[in-house]
């Protein structure tokens, strides 16, 4: 009787989390499988063809996701290896130091609380060329003796810098935060050893730090691949929201403008991109997982 | 005599040395601290410069000397700022408070009560939270709008209301509180429920209050859902909002006024990080995932 009593409250209490989940996520999921497969699917008639794979040649061939796919990898392979390499140096710098390391951990964790749009304007601003002013960094830059480049209308070149800078600039505070508490807990019986046997800094960095703190720095190495896959508000932020006119286009931003906006309309092609996007970083997140059981020291 | 000469010497050149590294260290702290702070005072700064002032410079001011307020009355004015704050406060309230609820119970059932099947739900539960948003927010999308609850309050809010992760975090912590105290309520014939409310919620205080902020904060930011359902711009919550004002804003370039509008849309956020500064810290390294 009272089994039976707890069964129903267990269920009642899991029903709404269950119907949640069901049509928001579940159903989707199956649903975006079915949608990726189904030939000229039309939005307003909700009819189409046939199956077959259409959608995802016509999404391989297209021009705007190749240029997508490219802006992706180049987010991906500057901004991963250097925020995670920038918090290892300056967690190690934070945790080094006593005074004022409240003050600092406080400042490296304000970009983590704003927002990314609102933000990113100011970026924006500051790295525009107008015909009013240079802009800060300009200046900046002229003072050092170099030319003024438009780094949000001008090459290629100089809007990738500010995307990373500013990718960057947003991912750090967590990687910041995640490796200074991680830092912390190793346990400092390793260091007094080090210590008496006056081993130099760099090797019980090398020796000590880097393996016992590894198994985290991995663990940003994969969270750091999968969120910069998925890179596209902070661009949105600093070029606007036509980001195929810009050149600065990345795979989610592809996605959501198959699915609305000026060429919206085909949620087939969205799909497609999507589970593409997927397999991608799955198969990167693999990679990454056979890699560490060779190089991670897990206690 | 010589001997003790020479350890000065090294004692000297030690402390020397770790006076060079310290100086290295705070100055590259330094440095960074001013590239993170750099663009707030430059958004604080340019929000108070008028609109003459500021193009006027072609060097920027890094000062100012005759501070104004007219970008903060045109930024409420002239664009609907306060809407869009109003649309996303009441968004973030609401969803918050029904994420806790059925993050609550989900947690409750799977720690405290029995019933067959609970790993195998669980399972299934841990194994979601592997979706990407990206895959199921296509069909989300047509779902909502199929049901016509575009440019809706609850067409934004219905499918951010759930939450895998803290689910899990909750079950974790529910999970530590001692046994005894369910058998002594049950002697007592307390109920579950009320054994829930009065017992469960105010032991675990500390990770709901984390759960809470973690999802205020992802709530006054988000941005593609919003995007997707919203193209009336008197539903728009401040991401969408700040891009709008960008793209079709004061009539001309008006910069202080978007800056003005920028501090406006960042302060609540900032505010509740400086109140509760260590709480969101500690629970960001828990459970934070951005980034």
């Amino acid at each position: 009787m009272e089994n039976r009593k707890q069964t129903i409250t267990a269920w009642l209490c899991l029903l709404p989390a269950i119907i949640f989940l069901g049509i928001f996520l579940v159903y989707p999921l199956i649903d975006v499988l079915i949608y990726s497969f189904e030939e000229g699917y039309n939005f307003a008639s909700q009819k189409y063809f046939g199956l077959g794979s259409y959608n995802y040649s016509y999404v391989l061939h297209d021009p705007y996701f190749i240029k997508a796919l490219k802006n992706t990898f180049i987010i991906v392979i500057i901004t991963v290896p250097l925020s995670t390499g920038l918090a290892l140096i300056i967690s190690l710098g934070l945790s080094s130091i006593t005074k004022l390391r409240e003050l600092f951990q406080t400042i490296y964790f304000l970009p983590y609380v704003t927002n990314t749009l609102a933000v990113g304007l100011v970026f924006m601003i500051l790295f525009k060329k107008t015909a009013y002013t240079d802009g800060m960094i300009n200046l900046i830059i002229n003072f050092f003796g170099g030319e003024s480049v438009d780094f949000i209308e001008g090459p290629y070149a100089a809007k990738m810098f500010v995307m990373c800078f500013y990718t960057i600039w947003v991912v750090l505070p967590f990687k910041v935060l995640i490796l200074t508490s991680n830092l912390a807990s190793v346990d400092p019986i390793y260091y007094k050893a080090a210590k008496i046997d006056a081993t130099p800094k760099w090797r019980v960095f090398w020796k000590i730090t880097l393996p016992m703190i590894s198994p985290m720095i991995f663990y940003l190495f994969i969270t750091g691949f999968i969120g910069a896959f998925k890179a596209y508000s902070d661009e949105v932020a600093l070029f606007g929201t036509d980001l195929n006119a810009a050149g600065m286009n990345t795979i989610v931003g592809y996605i959501y403008d198959m699915l609305y906006g000026n060429s919206g309309g085909y949620p087939s092609y969205a799909s497609a991109a999507a589970i593409i996007l997927f397999a991608i970083v799955f198969t990167i997140t693999m990679i990454n997982l056979m890699v560490s059981k060779k190089t991670v020291y897990y206690q | 005599m010589s001997e003790n000469q020479d350890y000065e010497k090294i004692e000297k050149r030690a402390a020397a040395k770790e006076l060079a590294y310290n100086v290295i260290r705070y100055a590259f702290l330094i440095f960074w601290a001013i590239i993170v702070l750099f663009p707030f005072y430059w958004m604080i700064l340019t929000s108070f410069k008028s609109y003459s002032s500021y193009n006027g410079e072609y060097i920027p001011k890094l000062y100012i000397t005759s501070p104004t307020f007219q970008n903060y009355v045109d930024a409420f004015t002239e664009v609907s700022l306060g809407r869009y704050l109003i649309n996303t406060f009441v968004f973030t309230v609401v969803t918050t408070a029904i994420m806790l609820v059925i993050v609550v119970l989900s947690a409750f059932a799977f720690s405290r009560l029995q019933f067959r099947g609970k790993n195998i739900v669980f399972a299934l539960f841990l194994s979601l939270m592997m979706i990407p948003n990206e895959l199921v927010i296509i069909t989300n999308y047509v779902t909502i709008t199929n049901f016509s609850l575009r440019n809706t309050m609850t067409g934004l809010v219905l499918p951010s209301v759930i939450s895998v992760f803290y689910i899990y975090l909750l079950k974790e912590n529910f999970e530590q509180i001692p046994d005894e105290l369910y058998k002594a309520a049950k002697v007592d014939g307390t109920s579950d429920m009320r054994y829930l409310w009065r017992v469960m919620i105010p032991i675990s205080r500390p990770t709901l209050i984390t759960i809470t902020i973690l999802k205020v904060i992802e709530c006054w930011n988000l941005y593609i859902w919003p995007r997707l359902i919203t193209d009336d711009s008197s539903h728009f919550l401040v991401s969408n909002g700040i891009q709008e004002i960008r793209e079709n804003g004061f009539g001309r370039e008006n910069i202080p006024a978007m800056m003005a509008a920028v501090v406006a849309i960042s302060l609540p956020l900032m505010v509740l990080f400086l109140i509760f500064r260590r709480k969101i810290m500690a629970g960001v390294a828990r459970g934070g995932t951005k980034g």
